[in-house]
């Protein structure tokens, strides 16, 4: 399968959202709303579950999965309130020592007027330094799209997994086809250039695993299920310093 | 007879003189037109005494108009990018980039003083690739902040970039984590980090290091934003009003602290270490 098939792979309409994620692997899921300052961004849920009787903090990049959906949640494309409800749930969760599970899923984080007048640049730069230091176990799924800063911006974490059809990109092949090639139709040119596959982010270290899916998708998630719970066992057992030194050397790498 | 014969025309004999008002090289300013001569406006930093533009400058310049003199000293001044992913047209593009800019790369680091207060200094350089990030540009400015953190240092940072490098792909996307990483580190540790945005400060970097500082300095005039205004245009399908991602429009919107002319930078960045110097009087 070329690079450029497996964008459209990570970017197909059937495939599933965030909140599927959240409902098909915790339990006693609550929804919190609302970044404190401006307003609730649908682009990311967030709220508590357990996860086999734990309580964790989850939250995920939605794209929606109809139509009405889609433009309610802005096609998965956050606002800076979207980030800061995440930083705030996040430290909510720091403050409970709740682990932290985010499910990443984004063309890219908005780019509107209202963003830039809020400050996109500065929320995600924000959630970045945050994350660093974040006194909590921090677990990042790439499930689809994992479009640059937007992405990343929910996954400076422990341990960063990717699907097998996801991707990560530092730009979209689209973005990148037409700033260095003027040229809109050398996308494919462009998606394998950049390396942007799951095999390519495990070749590069980006991530320390790939998620096979699954025909059966409730396999799928019944394999992140069990993952999860034996990576937050080892890493709740990690004292908060060796904890912190272990992310940032898993950065400091590149 | 001699070696050299004498001169035969009004050239050979070195030409008429140059009327005195025409006299030096002119530049002209690219906001207003005017037109200005060049050891006036190196007098006044690049920036234009008729309407107050400020001239896109590389880090070289910056280092002197901002450092007390012979304080500079440079770190990490080798390191080069190498095409790590084989991305077709980089290895030509790093050729030129260091052929235009003089540079190794798109960074200069080192330590300095500022009105007699030591700092570590991070200059970025719009001549390289547009500043933009690759995997050495991060790692120079880890290693700044790393050194910085152990030397209790502040850090003055000015930033200039078009983002991220995509040549180098997702690896330099991992440049904002770990740049965020080692901000936090020098943050936790009691240290005082300042930034200076100047134009153009974009994507990646305005989304990590540089909306990092403790205070955010801005240079008059200068774009700052995390999308690009044509990448905005083409979401929104508007004209984006004038004005829009300028420092003033950031100020306004509580985004910098303040906006600072390059000709106030070195005494008001003094001031700012001055005020921040650890264990005593300021």
């Amino acid at each position: 399968m070329s690079a450029y098939e497996k964008v459209l792979l990570a970017r197909a309409k059937d495939r599933p959202t965030g909140l599927s994620y959240i409902e098909n692997i915790f339990e006693d899921f609550v929804e919190l709303h609302g970044d404190r300052r401006f307003a609730d961004d649908p682009a990311i849920v967030g709220g508590i579950a357990t996860l086999n009787g734990r309580p964790v903090t989850v939250i995920a990049m939605d794209k929606g999965k109809d139509m009405r959906e889609r433009v309610k949640r802005n096609f998965g494309s956050s606002n800076p309130e979207g980030y800061r409800k995440a930083l705030r749930l996040m430290e909510q969760a720091e403050k409970f020592h709740r682990p932290v599970i985010c499910f990443v899923d984004t063309a890219g984080a908005f780019c509107g007027m209202g963003a830039e007048e809020r400050g996109q640049g500065q929320a995600i730069a924000e959630n970045l330094v945050a994350m660093a230091g974040l006194k909590t176990p921090i677990v990042s799924v790439l499930i689809g799209e994992g479009g640059s800063g937007g992405a990343l911006a929910l996954a400076v974490a422990d341990r960063v997994w990717i699907l097998e059809n996801a991707v990560y990109s530092v730009i979209s092949p689209e973005g990148c086809a037409s700033i260095l090639w003027k040229d809109s139709k050398k996308v494919k040119d462009a998606a394998e250039c950049l390396r942007l596959t799951a095999q390519d982010m495990m070749e590069l270290g980006v991530v320390e695993q790939v998620i096979p899916e699954e025909k059966e998708f409730s396999q799928t998630y019944a394999h992140i299920q069990e993952e999860l719970e034996a990576t937050l066992e080892q890493l709740s057992a990690l004292p908060v310093e060796e904890l912190l030194e272990q992310r940032y050397q898993r950065f400091r790498k590149f | 007879m001699g070696l050299f014969r004498s001169p035969q025309n009004e050239l050979e004999k070195g030409g008429k003189p140059v009327p005195e008002e025409d006299a030096g090289i002119r530049t002209a300013c690219p906001h207003c037109g005017a037109q200005l001569p060049l050891s006036e406006l190196q007098d006044n930093l690049q920036v234009c005494t008729a309407c107050g533009y400020h001239f896109r400058i590389g880090p070289r310049d910056r280092i002197v108009y901002l450092v007390d003199e012979e304080s500079f000293s440079e770190l990490y001044g080798d390191m080069k990018s190498r095409d790590v992913l084989s991305f077709p047209g980089y290895d030509q593009k790093l050729r030129n980039a260091k052929l235009a800019s003089r540079e190794k790369e798109g960074v200069v680091c080192g330590t300095a003083q500022v009105g007699g207060e030591a700092c570590a200094l991070f200059v970025m350089d719009p001549n390289f690739m547009m500043g933009s990030m690759g995997t050495v540009v991060g790692e120079k400015i880890t290693r700044l902040f790393e050194y910085a953190t152990e030397q209790g240092l502040p850090v003055v940072g000015f930033t200039v970039s078009g983002g991220a490098r995509m040549q180098e792909g997702i690896l330099s996307l991992m440049q904002m984590a770990k740049t965020s990483a080692a901000v936090r580190k020098h943050s936790d540790a009691g240290n005082f980090y300042l930034t200076v945005l100047t134009d153009p400060t974009t994507g990646g970097v305005t989304a990590s290091f540089a909306m990092d500082g403790d205070i955010i300095m801005a240079e008059p005039g200068a774009t700052i934003g995390f999308a690009g205004a044509r990448v905005i245009e083409q979401t929104i399908r508007k004209k984006l009003p004038q004005g829009f991602q300028k420092a003033e429009f950031l100020l306004e919107h509580g985004f910098v602290d303040l906006i600072t002319p390059r000709t106030e930078q070195r005494e008001t960045i003094g001031k700012l270490l001055r005020l921040h110097r650890k264990g005593g009087k300021a």
